[in-house]
């Protein structure tokens, strides 16, 4: 696998207990959407993700719900970059919803999103051909190889 | 005794790193196609533009292991042309055979590139040894991928018939298996994989959730209602519970997904030249976990039949990532006749 970063790393599947995210939902929401977006925009400027699928992201809304920390970010695409939303829509048109350990799991390419689709840990609510897009865009990315620096070698 | 041949592990590749996952997990061979509809799996911001199948191209044969690409939709009145440059483009690109399941196009690439390695795709539905010899003669064709719908028996018939060499499913989502003839996907929505090379295509999906339950539709069509704990299926009709005579239940297929583990050895028995791995539409991480376990799987068949069991822990890795998370034997294990 070229994600050598992860590739030691085995993430279990767990739920949070139910009270993170009774807290988590009372916390402000935007510092994850910062994040993220500013994770997804330096993938962007790495060119790592194909342009003209993300041509095909252009004005849309997308929700990232984390089930059991209660944490959720929104965020759209526009003129080449991912920008956060401080308010959350209320049909975003893209919302993929899990538990923590799934997006880790997804993030790690340790499981596929069919997989945990299909065994009804991921759900995605929404433009389901947004969906198919966005899934095979993160698919088709090639991380960057950090096999030649020493922390990284297994 | 002679000695068995262990058969060719096929594994899909829908991107570049899951190319990359098949061959580093034991692929012996990877399959792939354009993003088009010469591609059965033309799903939007999937398989590979030209860059890329070059360097996926270049990575397997550096490391010793073929690429095959499938051009298995059947070509559209007066859009032949674009069927048969998508064969010119695999030639030239250097792929070690084109998957073809149309009549036409297969003669057209015997004449035009006579040194170009022809494989009948599954889509092509040659179920028996005269229709798998048929390609042969008249096209040269060396390699058959025989639809799901035969028991184990008849493909031992197939091969004990034919000088060619056969192809078959070991592990993938099941479909109605009347390979490059269903119309259910273009019945709910206008397209199929023979037409568009999409079956039931992600713009006529919808997955409703409500308290409770997920409802799938299809172009507005109920295809099914999950619980919270059910597991679900692709969105295709042929998937889908109906009310039949007031009874719903899944009335052509349940979700699923194909697992011959447990005839491997019967596989190998026979002398199938090839297993295929389907899931072209899915993630890197999937080609991972089967291309890993089916190569473990016939590794350890490598070392003696007689002493060959299934491991518990290549049982669970494909019911994982199975379709519905439920796996079957499909039509191979068919006690009657």
């Amino acid at each position: 696998m070229s994600n050598g970063f992860f590739k030691s790393l085995t993430i279990p599947s767990f739920t949070l207990p139910s009270f993170v995210a009774s807290v988590g939902n009372r916390l402000p929401q935007w510092p994850h959407a910062v994040a993220l977006t500013a994770g997804l925009n330096a993938v962007v400027k790495m060119k790592l993700l194909p342009e003209d699928s993300l041509e095909l992201l252009e004005g849309r809304s997308f929700l990232i719900d984390v089930l059991d920390t209660g944490g959720r970010a929104a965020f759209t695409f526009r003129n080449g970059l991912f920008r956060p939303l401080f308010a959350v829509p209320d049909t975003p048109d893209l919302a993929f919803r899990a538990n923590l350990s799934a997006f880790l799991q997804l993030a790690a390419r340790q499981e596929d999103p069919d997989t945990l689709f299909f065994n009804r840990t991921l759900s995605i609510e929404g433009d389901t051909e947004l969906g198919l897009i966005v899934k095979n865009m993160l698919d088709a990315m090639e991380w960057p190889k950090f096999s030649g620096i020493p922390a990284f070698r297994h | 005794m002679l000695q068995q041949k262990t058969p060719e592990l096929v594994c899909p590749a829908g991107s570049l790193p899951a190319l990359k996952a098949a061959v580093d997990n034991g692929a012996d061979t990877v399959y792939f196609g354009y993003k088009n509809d010469t591609n059965a799996r033309n799903f939007a911001g999937l398989n590979f533009d030209r860059k890329a199948m070059v360097e996926g191209i270049n990575y397997a044969h550096a490391r010793g292991k073929h690429v095959l690409m499938a051009i298995n939709t059947f070509p559209q009145p007066d859009r032949e042309a674009d069927w048969q440059i998508a064969v010119d483009g695999a030639a030239d690109l250097g792929v070690d055979a084109v998957i073809l399941a149309d009549i036409g196009l297969l003669d057209y690439a015997s004449k035009r590139h006579p040194n170009l390695r022809l494989h009948l795709s599954v889509q092509g539905s040659a179920t028996s040894y005269e229709a798998v010899n048929f390609a042969h003669r008249e096209f040269g064709v060396q390699r058959a991928v025989l639809p799901r719908v035969l028991t184990l028996a008849q493909v031992e018939m197939v091969i004990r018939n034919t000088p060619i060499e056969i192809e078959v499913f070991g592990f993938g989502s099941l479909c109605v298996m009347n390979e490059g003839r269903c119309w259910l996907s273009s019945y709910a929505t206008g397209e199929s994989p023979n037409t568009v090379g999409a079956c039931s295509p992600a713009k006529f999906v919808k997955w409703e959730k409500t308290p409770g339950q997920m409802s799938t539709r299809l172009n507005g069509i109920l295809i099914d209602r999950y619980g919270d704990n059910e597991p679900a299926g692709y969105p295709t009709l042929c998937k889908g519970r109906f009310e039949v005579n007031g009874s719903t239940y899944y009335a052509l297929e349940e979700p699923t997904s194909l697992n011959v583990l447990e005839l491997l050895p019967d596989i190998v028995r026979i002398g199938v030249s090839a297993i295929k791995v389907e899931g072209r539409q899915r993630s890197p991480a999937y080609v991972a976990q089967v291309t890993r376990t089916l190569r473990a799987a016939l590794d350890e068949l490598g070392r003696g039949p007689e002493q060959f069991k299934v491991k518990p822990a290549w049982q669970a890795e494909l019911g994982k990532v199975a379709e519905g998370t439920q796996v079957t034997l499909g039509a191979y294990n068919r006690p009657w006749r």
